[in-house]
């Protein structure tokens, strides 16, 4: 590729054509703020923020969206660049109604930190803010008009990465605005309330929509017994908003706090993960059974069912290819029912008094357990779901001293889990849990993988597949013998519509598809702290990964508590009459 | 009297409205090497006519090096300018001449398709543009491998700007493009393209017809050639008329005032409002005031705070939005003033917002945002004690 010499600050530097000015001044450590800009969207520059000087130009240049030219000389920090910066951040703070002291993005807004550097400290534009009602209509996600900037990230995360589309702009001039269709409330309109906008808003105009305040109350009532589960891509992501690099691990401190939080059990969703498995896994084997036995009426390729923002979003957009969704409910779905059913069985406690609680990586989290489906227990089966994010914000309410707390390990019944489990949080790692148990189930023998990490189904890939041949099956299975299984795996709804695609017309070739709404997986997911960039998301399928390594038992099917729980719970089995009841649903078209 | 003299003037002149077998003017320019065009232009000195003055030949060579199967002439008919009004009459009187023009263009960059971005609120003309269109293809058919076609704006002003004006062809809001790509080596569609002003490409078959010499003995060494202008406001005789560059406003005032002109916005509601005492120093075009054809005159009667809050509504309503500089700075000089007016603020917040100004001239994404502060300033510095009292 061709060079191109540029100076930055008086400094020379060598670039790849193509590489924008403010790529060329990272090279050399110099930092140009920005705030339209994000890694992994489409370039905007409409923010202005990241102006510099050219010499020569008369005009400032966005240096985000500017390409470098050979021989440029570029001033990052002269006086035109100062004051016009200044200027550009009071005129954001004169249209922002930032109420700072009530924010949720206090403290971890992009604006309020440029502010701090770069605004005036005696701001003489006039208050232009628009005072709009926030709009709370959607259980995960609230969108406050009054704060955008108009910088358009949510726009573009929604199409460029979700392929959504459910925020555009609207108006123009001084009515420009994100808008949903029509206007409507968020709650009525496309969204699949995956929330990834929200780890992309550079300020408080889009945040998970709280129920801090009903899990303090819980947790306050001396009546009310309270049973918690946390998803595996929490442990991974909690520490960065506690202060920590991205890629720590901290499930046993998590679960300290948790107890010290005041919740009466402690579980984890890591032990449905594993009971997903194995559900999920008997009903591929059934449909695999069925086609090739020569039922027609089973629909494959079967998909995952784990990612609530990925159901909404073929209920919308793909409803006539439901039949293919596993009818296995998440994790979290699963746990629900069996923390008002199996555990007060076992404990003695009224499930009447129970509220069961979750933190999850995810904001579509909060709506799915809110959808009338998700009452098997005959109570609402999860009651109060948190992000990642909203558990930071308790643990520091709380005055917990995070780092200080000893390691402890979750409670029993509901809570051991395998590596199996762990790897949910990222994307592939359903696949991979799926296949370490069924391959076993199969053949009677491990994948043929070293240490058990089936490398073709993990990366970042937006799209990847794998295929395994099955030799040497147990006699259950002889008819799949030499069959050669395909799987494909999809993060981003983006992806997962080119899948669809494939399906819909009729030249998939796969068995198996897993389906992650969010980039990276749920180690990404729109619950997890704030920001997110692809080195972060690859440090946390890192921990994710390390995670699994770490522990003994990493195959679901040899959780011995899973085990139990069939023995003396669900006593006819997977997919039999209990399982069907509590485990499995069905959804419906949202044309 | 004066009329006498501007019929005189006119005759002189005499390009845009003039009879012309346009089917000679593009087989003589088919016949030329696109080389040998680019050079004619060259000599001429042909500046474009909407507004920002870029040269003709050079926009075109660009075009014409620029790598691609595929490149496009467009038209820009969005005349969107306020007092701006010529781009309608010429597309109703001289159609073919800028079929021409986009003939010529086609030749030169290596074209095959080329739109006229019509203004929503020219709808009217459609059909019979069609028609016409219809015929100069059969004209020109076995000659040159070259489709017109029309496309219908929204209505937003800022679709006149070229990169905003191609994505709202290609279906998306109308919002201006980050620059670099400019539109000669990406635009419609990704491809080599071309943007003209609708006067610009009738200049370019005049000057095909005549040679580059003509039109270069005209104007001034700047501001070669001549000029449609757009004349309305508070002058006895609006109107279109075809004038050669370099006047004075003086001179200009003398001919088209009522004897008690104030001030003259030169370039619509992005151009500059110029005082009395100024109009003698003051040339109309490059060198002076540049325009797109906008010339409104003001008398004694007019308060220059409303006109200005005139501009500044027009502004906040036509920016697109979507850069900072732009949408908040428009909303920041509009509430300004009318908080200084109500004696809400002091008139030192004047200085405030020109401060501000800079900011939106060398920071906003396109030209809509950058000519802003030439009205406001131009109207705050000369008329400042009208905008507080």
């Amino acid at each position: 590729m061709k060079k191109i010499k540029i100076q930055i600050d008086n400094r020379e530097v060598e670039v790849d054509e193509g590489t924008t000015i403010l790529k060329a001044a990272e090279k050399l450590n110099i930092h140009i703020p920005t705030l339209c800009h994000h890694e992994d969207l489409c370039i905007a520059g409409n923010c202005r923020v990241c102006v510099v000087e050219v010499e020569g130009a008369n005009l400032l240049s966005a240096s985000c969206a500017t390409p470098v030219m050979e021989g440029m000389k570029i001033h990052t920090n002269s006086m035109k660049v100062r004051n016009t910066r200044r200027t550009i951040l009071d005129m954001l703070l004169s249209e922002h109604a930032g109420e700072c002291t009530s924010c949720t993005r206090s403290g971890n807004c992009e604006l309020q930190t440029l502010a701090g550097y770069y605004a005036s400290p005696d701001n003489a534009l006039l208050d232009i803010s628009i005072k709009s009602k926030p709009d709370t209509s959607s259980p995960s996600i609230t969108k406050d008009d009054s704060k955008c900037i108009r910088c358009q990230r949510c726009v573009r995360t929604c199409e460029e990465i979700q392929k959504v589309g459910a925020l555009s702009m609207s108006g123009k001039g001084e009515h420009a605005k994100v808008s949903t269709f029509f206007e409507l409330p968020l709650n009525t309109v496309i969204c699949t309330n995956c929330g990834q906008c929200v780890t992309r808003c550079p300020t408080g105009a889009l945040v998970e929509r709280s129920y801090i305040d009903e899990v303090w109350d819980a947790l306050s009532n001396p009546d009310v017994h309270t049973v918690v589960q946390t998803a595996p891509a929490v442990r991974v992501g909690l520490g960065e908003a506690l202060g920590h690099d991205p890629g720590g691990r901290f499930t046993g401190k998590m679960v300290s706090a948790l107890r010290n939080l005041g919740f009466d059990a402690v579980f984890d969703t890591n032990f449905t993960a594993d009971l997903t498995i194995i559900e999920e896994g008997s009903e591929l084997l059934a449909r695999l059974t069925n086609v090739l036995t020569g039922d027609k009426s089973a629909q494959l390729p079967m998909f995952t069912s784990c990612s609530p923002g990925w159901i909404k979003f073929i209920e919308h957009r793909w409803p006539h290819l439901l039949g293919h969704l596993s009818t296995c409910k998440s994790p979290q779905q699963m746990f629900g029912p069996l923390a008002k059913t199996r555990y007060p069985e076992a404990t003695g406690v009224n499930p009447q008094k129970i509220c069961s609680i979750s933190i999850m990586p995810c904001t579509a989290k909060k709506f799915e357990a809110d959808r009338p489906e998700m009452r098997a227990s005959g109570f609402k089966d999860v009651d109060y779901v948190l992000t990642t994010r909203e558990l930071a914000k308790m643990i520091k309410q709380a005055g917990i001293d995070f780092d200080a707390l000893e390691e402890s390990e979750c409670d029993s019944m509901l809570g051991k889990h395998t590596g199996a489990a762990v790897i949910f949080g990222a994307t592939g790692g359903v696949m991979e849990a799926a296949i370490r148990t069924v391959y076993e189930l199969v053949t009677g023998r491990q994948v043929p993988f070293e240490n058990l990490n089936i490398t073709p189904v993990r990366g970042m890939e937006g799209i990847r597949e794998a295929t395994l041949k099955i030799e040497g099956t147990v006699e259950k299975y002889r008819f799949l013998e030499g069959v050669e299984v395909k799987v494909a795996i999809a993060h981003g709804l983006i992806n997962a519509d080119k899948l669809m695609e494939a399906v819909n017309g009729g030249n998939a070739p796969w068995h198996f598809i897993e389906v992650m709404a969010c980039p990276g997986g749920c180690l990404s997911g729109g619950g997890q702290p704030i920001p997110t960039s692809p080195d972060i998301r690859a440090a946390r399928a890192n921990a994710i990964y390390e995670e699994d390594a770490s522990l003994l038992l990493r195959k679901s099917h040899e959780n011995p508590e899973i085990t139990k729980l069939y023995e003396e719970f669900l006593v006819d089995g997977p997919l039999g009459h209990t399982s069907h009841h509590l485990l499995h649903t069905h959804y419906t078209p949202r044309p | 009297m004066s009329e006498d003299k501007i019929n005189k003037m006119q005759e002189k002149i005499n390009l845009i409205f003039s009879d012309c077998e346009v089917c000679e003017v593009v087989s003589q320019a088919l016949a030329e090497d696109p080389e040998q065009i680019l050079k004619m232009l060259l000599v001429s000195s042909l500046r474009g006519r909407g507004g920002a003055g870029f040269p003709t030949s050079l926009k075109w060579k660009f075009a014409r090096q620029a790598p691609g199967d595929r490149k496009f002439v467009i038209v820009n008919a969005d005349e969107g300018e306020p007092g701006t009004f010529k781009d309608r009459e010429i597309l109703e009187k001289v159609p073919y001449k800028v079929f021409a023009g986009m003939a010529i263009c086609a030749h030169t960059i290596g074209a095959r398709e080329g739109f006229i971005y019509l203004r929503g609120e020219y709808n009217y003309m459609r059909k019979t543009l069609e028609e016409q269109i219809q015929d100069f293809h059969n004209k020109i058919a076995g000659k040159l491998d070259f489709v017109i076609k029309i496309v219908s704006g929204a209505g937003a002003y800022v679709c006149g700007e070229e990169t905003a004006l191609i994505e709202s062809m290609e279906g998306k809001r109308g919002e201006p493009r980050n620059k670099p790509p400019y539109p000669v080596t990406a635009g419609y569609l990704g491809c080599p393209t071309v943007v003209n002003n609708v006067e610009t490409l009738v200049y370019v078959t005049m000057i095909m017809k005549m040679g580059p010499q003509h039109f270069a003995s005209l104007g001034t060494q700047h501001s070669r050639g001549a000029k449609v202008f757009s004349i309305s406001g508070d002058t006895p005789i609006p109107g279109i008329y075809e004038l050669e560059l370099g006047m004075s406003l003086a001179e200009f005032v003398e001919l088209f005032g009522d004897g008690d002109t104030k001030a003259v916005q030169v370039g619509g509601a992005g151009g500059f409002c110029v005082p009395r005492k100024k109009f003698t120093e003051t040339i109309i075009g490059f060198e002076g005031v540049p325009t797109g054809g906008s010339m409104m005159l003001f008398n004694s009667t007019r308060s220059m705070y409303n006109v200005l809050h005139n501009y500044l509504d027009f502004f906040c309503e036509e920016s697109c939005g979507q850069c900072t500089p732009c949408r908040v700075g428009c909303q920041q000089l509009r509430k300004g003033i009318e908080e200084v007016k109500n004696h809400s603020l002091k008139p030192v917040h004047l200085d405030v917002l020109k401060k501000m100004t800079d900011t939106m001239r060398y920071a906003s994404k396109c030209g809509l945002g950058q000519s802003v502060p030439n009205s406001f300033n131009s109207i705050i510095d000369n008329f400042r004690e009208e905008i507080i009292f």
